[in-house]
């Protein structure tokens, strides 16, 4: 992209600076000729074919209703009757507020922690704790979902957790079920991604603040800049293009609350606020076999995703922002 | 050179009393989010070595009074918690490896910028960024091409992301264009420099992107809990999680209960998320220098 000046078609520009422009070879001829890079791509290039591009075209049983004896291709049309039957099924409206509910509570707490974070560590001079800091919050981020479950699981239960075991100190007798309580999911799940992702996420803005040229920042200070309005004036507009980048990508993915995590912290007890449409394309569709049926919800799902990720980017190009793609 | 203006602002920028309090709270309070990001390793790992008896009368508690490896003892030998470890370290070498072949060898011609087809392929592949098939219908493809019940279900589907393909083929742009130059002129061929000229200097995207893989294997449980069905083959992730629910109120399917006996005791599962958590901790202060490298090359769009 940085590109901008279009070079001329099979120009080479070698280390010293000189430009040449050799004569075009036949398209036929460079494949002989760099026959090696060819053969170095087919593999991955095969892979995309086989792996994401033609179960791209199962999704053709969308439209169709798939009985395994009859296989994908001898499954008798539908057109538009699964996606009929999602949408004016009663699990719908639920699996909307539920995605939404988890999703734009991520927004408005889970979005801007790694921000704030980002804006503390690089408040702080001494290098040495800086780096203490950011090595122990990156943690979280590489162990898995079974295991941060598992850590909740003895953190918060409700017969020996630590955070029952005290709360009933104080309390005098009384619990606090986080687990298995409709109310209090959509909190715990946020609650989780922000433990685990919070330090990660710092990466991305600590990098484009390691870009600032630190000149701007004395500049401003001569001129009698206070820490609020340096960081207003100079950091903030310094990560307000990763900020961007960002809330596009978390707006893209306002329908995907991920499987494993809901997954593994739904029970019988908490599932009203619990079923989200990943879990239910999982259910509906593996479990149950319903596979035409849980395919139109997933096609709506990744088209959704599409569409909010494109009118994202598009909006923050128009509002002067370089965007995505 | 951003070094050189830190050392000469420290000195020269005298800080007023209310500059020094809010960074007094700025330390104390990443202190605190560094602290709660490690407390609940900390306390799991001194419960899995501390009695029963103490974690029933203690609620919080980072140095155990007695210690006893009791856990860990029926862990292994009850839960058959070392079965699952050999499998996802087997699956989590093997999937690495295939994945960083695949996406290394991929992302190599699509770095030339003389590469013909190449904005055809990177269409291509970031396509599939944001559509995809979804979760049933690739269930079903890979049904047909009989991976049910196979490691290969949860290694084929991911062999190259696009994200990390990404990173790659921007660090292989970052080499210089005289090693080219020079290798052809020694008569090379672009499979030799590929494999003795690139690839040796790539080392620091190699271990962030292993990294990356390698910590997708070995935490996947989604994975295998659609595609594998044989106990014998679960990795790790599976069998911590029938661990951890076997004794809460919260289990939800029968093959939890049956995959082992009694259900065990609060230690057992503590020792049980060490040795899950483990592997993972080990190899992290080895490759973090390199990842957050990767990370950043990738937040830079282009």
């Amino acid at each position: 992209m940085a590109e901008k000046v279009k070079k001329q078609k099979g120009a080479i520009t070698l280390s010293n600076g000189q430009v040449i422009v050799p004569k075009r070879k036949s398209t036929w001829q460079y494949m002989v000729q760099h026959k090696w890079l060819y053969f170095l791509l087919l593999p991955g290039f095969i892979y995309f074919i086989m792996f994401r591009y033609i179960p791209m075209g199962g999704l053709v049983i969308a439209f169709k209703e798939y009985s395994p004896f009859k296989g994908i291709w001898g499954s008798p049309w539908v057109g538009f009757g699964q996606f009929q039957k999602f949408f004016s099924n009663n699990d719908f409206l639920k699996l909307l507020t539920n995605t939404l509910g988890i999703s734009l509570l991520q927004l408005v707490f889970y979005f801007p922690a790694p921000i704030i974070l980002s804006l503390f560590l690089n408040e702080v001079r001494h290098n040495g704790y800086k780096r203490v800091v950011q090595t122990l919050v990156y943690i979280p981020h590489f162990v898995s979902w079974v295991i941060v479950a598992s850590l909740t699981y003895q953190l918060f239960n409700v017969t020996d957790g630590v955070f029952n075991v005290i709360f009933r100190a104080i309390s005098g007798g009384q619990t606090f079920d986080i687990l298995q309580k409709s109310s209090t999911f959509w909190g715990l799940i946020v609650g989780q991604d922000i433990w685990r992702e919070t330090g990660y996420g710092t990466i991305v803005f600590l990098a484009a603040l390691s870009g600032v040229d630190q000149e701007l920042y004395e500049a401003a200070r001569v001129d009698g800049a206070g820490r609020w309005r340096l960081m207003w004036h100079i950091t903030l507009p310094a990560i307000r293009g990763t900020i961007v980048m960002m809330l596009i990508m978390r707006v893209g993915s306002i329908l995907n609350t991920g499987y494993e995590q809901i997954f593994l912290m739904r029970n019988d007890l908490n599932l009203a606020r619990a079923e989200v449409f990943d879990t239910y394309i999982y259910t509906k569709g593996i479990r149950s076999g319903m596979y035409s049926f849980s395919s139109a919800a997933g096609m709506f799902k990744s088209v959704v995703g599409m569409i909010m990720v494109l009118t994202a980017d598009r909006v923050a190009k128009a509002f002067g922002e370089s965007g995505l793609y | 050179m951003a070094r050189e203006h830190k050392v000469k602002e420290g000195a020269k920028v005298r800080k007023s009393t209310g500059d020094r309090i809010v960074d007094v709270i700025i330390y104390v309070a990443l202190g605190l989010i560094a602290l709660s990001t490690v407390l609940p390793f900390l306390y799991v790992l001194a419960g899995s070595f501390a009695t029963e008896k103490e974690l029933t009368e203690k609620a919080f508690f980072i140095i155990p009074s007695v210690w006893s490896i009791n856990a860990y003892r029926y862990a292994i030998e009850t839960a058959n918690i070392l079965r699952g470890l050999r499998n996802s370290v087997l699956l989590t070498i093997l999937g690495t490896f295939c994945c960083m072949a695949f996406s290394l060898s991929f992302a190599y011609p699509l770095s030339k910028s003389h590469f013909r087809g190449r904005n055809w392929i990177m269409n291509m592949v970031i396509f599939t960024m944001l559509f995809g098939g979804g979760m049933i219908p690739s269930y079903l493809v890979f049904q047909a091409y009989g991976l049910l019940d196979s490691w290969w279900a949860l290694i084929l589907p991911g062999l190259i992301s696009p994200f990390n393909m990404i990173i790659i083929k921007k660090f292989f742009q970052g080499l210089p264009v005289e090693l080219d130059e020079a290798s052809y002129m020694d008569g090379a061929n672009d499979l030799q420099i590929f494999a003795k000229v690139a690839l040796p200097l790539s080392k620091p995207v190699i271990a962030s992107i292993s990294l990356f893989y390698g910590v997708g294997f070995w935490n996947d449980y989604f994975n295998s809990m659609i595609y594998l069905s044989t106990p014998e083959k679960y990795p790790i992730q599976i069998q911590l999680r029938s661990i951890i629910l076997l004794s809460s109120k919260v289990s939800d399917t029968v093959l939890d209960y049956d995959m082992f006996g009694a259900p065990p005791d609060k230690a057992v599962k503590m020792a049980c998320t060490v040795i899950a958590t483990m592997p993972i901790l080990i190899v992290y202060p080895f490759v973090q220098k390199y990842f957050t490298k990767g990370v950043m090359v990738g937040a830079v769009k282009g």
